[in-house]
């Protein structure tokens, strides 16, 4: 029986001090959502919302899988370049598949099939070089990140692969459908945040994966298998980009170089923002959520709106997520 | 620690003393081009590629030198490479970006060698020999040009734009120029990074936005895949054209198939990297006399001219 009080109450204590800054990320969405709705009214009609949303899915599935890897210390910038070189996988092998005879419900799920494993498989590859080949993730991810875009380029001969017109008819609801008007991917979404914090808050694994983000070397001495945590964190985030590339594929139907880049800082930034810390020990799941719907909505806002100059985009998106973090740090320090 | 580096010395010795044996009978043609990071690029190197293989064959004494870079400073390098590695003759060079570009490629030039400048310009024209160009401010012209005809001279439209850069100027400024003078109303215009996925987004939002669009100028045809789902999506597909551009197999078809929602395209081929290769190839071998430059036409694909600029097997 491994002794984890010591790591316990330390992450419990981090907890109880990350409450109140736990509202930061809603409060900052809050503000946002209202600004939207001042610029332009059409901000808040549902179906701009719900094309927000599902927008999000992507990114804000992957965020998720970011959390855990971020709580346990480490980070990956390999998961936009992942995500292109499944998508160009999943691609190849569905087009491969129709011809074959087999009905197209068969030829999706063989595909998604493929890039969870490929996905999976490809984490673990990240949490192998990174716990056995002992190399910071930073230089992992980096080096993967260069290999899987480079693969995305060469299986595309450096153009674009496009999903065959068949496959993609029946394919294409899996974005633009859903229950209710409510999208697919948006539920999707959903279930994983839920999962993921049902996962990191309430398992001995999410306490684990704290434990080891606060103190790597305590918890390996509290009999924490840390290198094991950390393999399945990887892998998990592996998983999240395969279902995320689930939802992106039926979408345009196509990837290539461009597939995905800039993702994993939009997930990065998405788990900062929603409170979780860069340097490990505190996870929060609900802060990825309305973090990543943050950043989708300033790009909504400022396309609804002529005011501002496109020249100023990108300024005006780093004004609003480094104010999304301070109004967590004044959150923070009320008592 | 001595002898390695005696080694090393002897090794790149040997390097020195063969390289200028194994290309004196030979001449080198070195091709300088950005890699394959978006379809249009992707384009810009199965032609290169294509001309390569095509010239090496008509002229077996010529041998060309093929490099992709994927920034301003790995291009800088690559030239210092073919110069000194690869003993060239003459450079094709599309250079990433006009100004970083001009001094490294005036180094080759006062090494001696034959400069072609494809596409973007350097900041110092005098250095070239020979530039191949698309023309954008043509580009935006024509597309102006059609759309106005098209909608008779009113109606609204959004515009989609590339990367703040030169080249999205030219167009952009050029086609204002046109439209402005004209009962169009442009409703806003905003980046896409000629990306699909950009191009899907701001769409999207556009639609939320005005209830009333006319028509778009994507002005890229990776945007215009993507502007097409946020359209069919929206269920607006009866309402408004799209004019892209470049000369996209899938747009070019689509034109071809006389398609209402993308009814015309207009060129900005990444062919052109294959022009000035074949060019600067038939001065090297042959000394046929050149034009100080070549600009290719900004044509209007419409379904009675689709057919010659469809490239089946091009991976753009």
């Amino acid at each position: 029986m491994p002794d984890t009080s010591h790591a316990a109450n330390r992450a419990s204590s981090a907890r109880r001090r990350a409450d109140f800054k736990a509202l930061g990320p809603f409060i900052a969405l809050a503000a946002l959502i209202v600004l939207g709705a001042v610029v332009n009214p059409v901000f808040l009609t549902p179906g701009n919302l719900i094309n927000v949303l599902t927008r999000t899915a992507f990114t804000g599935v992957i965020a998720i899988g970011g959390t855990f890897i971020i709580t346990t210390g480490g980070i990956d910038l390999s998961v936009g370049a992942l995500a292109a070189f499944v998508s160009g996988v999943m691609i190849i092998v569905m087009n491969a598949l129709t011809p074959e005879g087999l009905p197209p419900l068969m030829v999706v799920l063989l595909g998604t099939l493929t890039v969870m494993v490929i996905g999976a498989l490809a984490g673990l590859v990240n949490g192998l070089l990174i716990t056995r080949g002992r190399i910071e993730p930073f230089i992992v991810t980096l080096g993967t990140m260069g290999i899987f875009r480079s693969l995305v380029t060469y299986l595309a001969d450096g153009g674009t692969l496009s999903l065959n017109s068949q496959i993609r008819s029946f394919y294409r609801p899996v974005y633009y459908s859903g229950v209710l008007g409510i999208t697919y991917p948006i539920i999707v979404f959903a279930l994983v945040s839920v999962i993921g914090a049902i996962v990191l808050y309430r398992t001995r694994y999410g306490r684990y994966v704290t434990a080891t983000g606060a103190n790597e070397e305590v918890a390996r001495y509290s009999a924490i298998h840390v290198d094991r945590i950390k393999l399945a964190a990887y892998a998990l985030q592996g998983l999240c980009v395969g279902l995320a590339v689930f939802l992106y594929v039926p979408r345009l139907g196509s990837a290539s170089a461009t597939t995905g880049l800039g993702w994993e800082l939009e997930a990065i930034a998405a788990v900062i923002i929603g409170g979780t810390l860069m340097k490990g020990g505190s996870g929060r799941i609900w802060g990825t959520v309305s973090g990543a719907i943050i950043l989708a909505s300033i790009d909504n806002i400022l396309n609804l709106t002529g005011a501002i100059s496109v020249y100023l985009n990108s300024a005006i998106q780093g004004c609003i997520i480094i104010v999304a973090v301070l109004v967590q740090r004044d959150a923070k320090s009320r008592p | 620690m001595k002898f390695s580096i005696g080694l090393a010395a002897l090794a790149v010795g040997m390097m020195i003393a063969a390289a200028p044996a194994g290309a004196a009978d030979k001449k080198v043609l070195g091709v300088s081009i950005p890699s394959a990071t978006h379809g249009w690029a992707g384009g810009l190197n199965w032609h290169a590629q294509q001309a390569k293989i095509a010239l090496e064959k008509k002229y077996p004494d010529l041998s060309i030198a093929l490099v992709t870079a994927g920034d301003a400073t790995r291009q800088a390098n690559d030239l210092e490479d073919l110069v000194q590695v690869r003993k060239i003759d003459a450079l094709v060079i599309l250079p990433f970006e006009s100004a970083p570009l001009t001094e490294p490629v005036r180094q080759v030039k006062n090494a001696g060698k034959w400069i072609t400048i494809v596409d973007r310009g350097l900041t110092d024209p005098s250095i070239q020999d020979l530039y191949v160009a698309g023309n954008n401010p043509q580009m935006g012209a024509n597309s102006a040009n059609f759309m106005v005809k098209k909608m008779g001279g009113k109606g609204n439209i959004v515009i989609l734009r590339g990367i703040p850069t030169v080249i999205d100027n030219q167009r952009f400024d050029a086609f204002m120029d046109i439209v402005k003078k004209t009962d169009i109303k442009v409703l806003d215009s905003k980046y896409a990074n000629w990306n699909r996925d950009d191009g899907f987004k701001v769409m999207q939002d556009f639609l939320s936005r005005f209830p009333k669009i006319d028509a778009v100028w994507a002005q890229d045809d990776d945007i215009t895949l993507g502007v097409i789902e946020a359209v069919k999506q929206a269920g607006r597909e009866k309402d408004l054209f799209i004019l892209g551009g470049a000369g996209m197999k899938e747009m070019v078809k689509r034109v071809m198939d006389k398609d209402v929602l993308v009814p015309a395209d207009v060129l900005y081929p990444p062919k052109m990297i294959a022009d000035a290769m074949e060019l600067t190839a038939k001065h090297m071998m042959e000394n046929a006399p050149l034009e100080k430059q070549y600009i290719v036409d900004a044509t209007l694909v419409t379904p009675e001219n689709a057919k010659q600029f469809y490239y089946p097997d091009s991976p753009f």
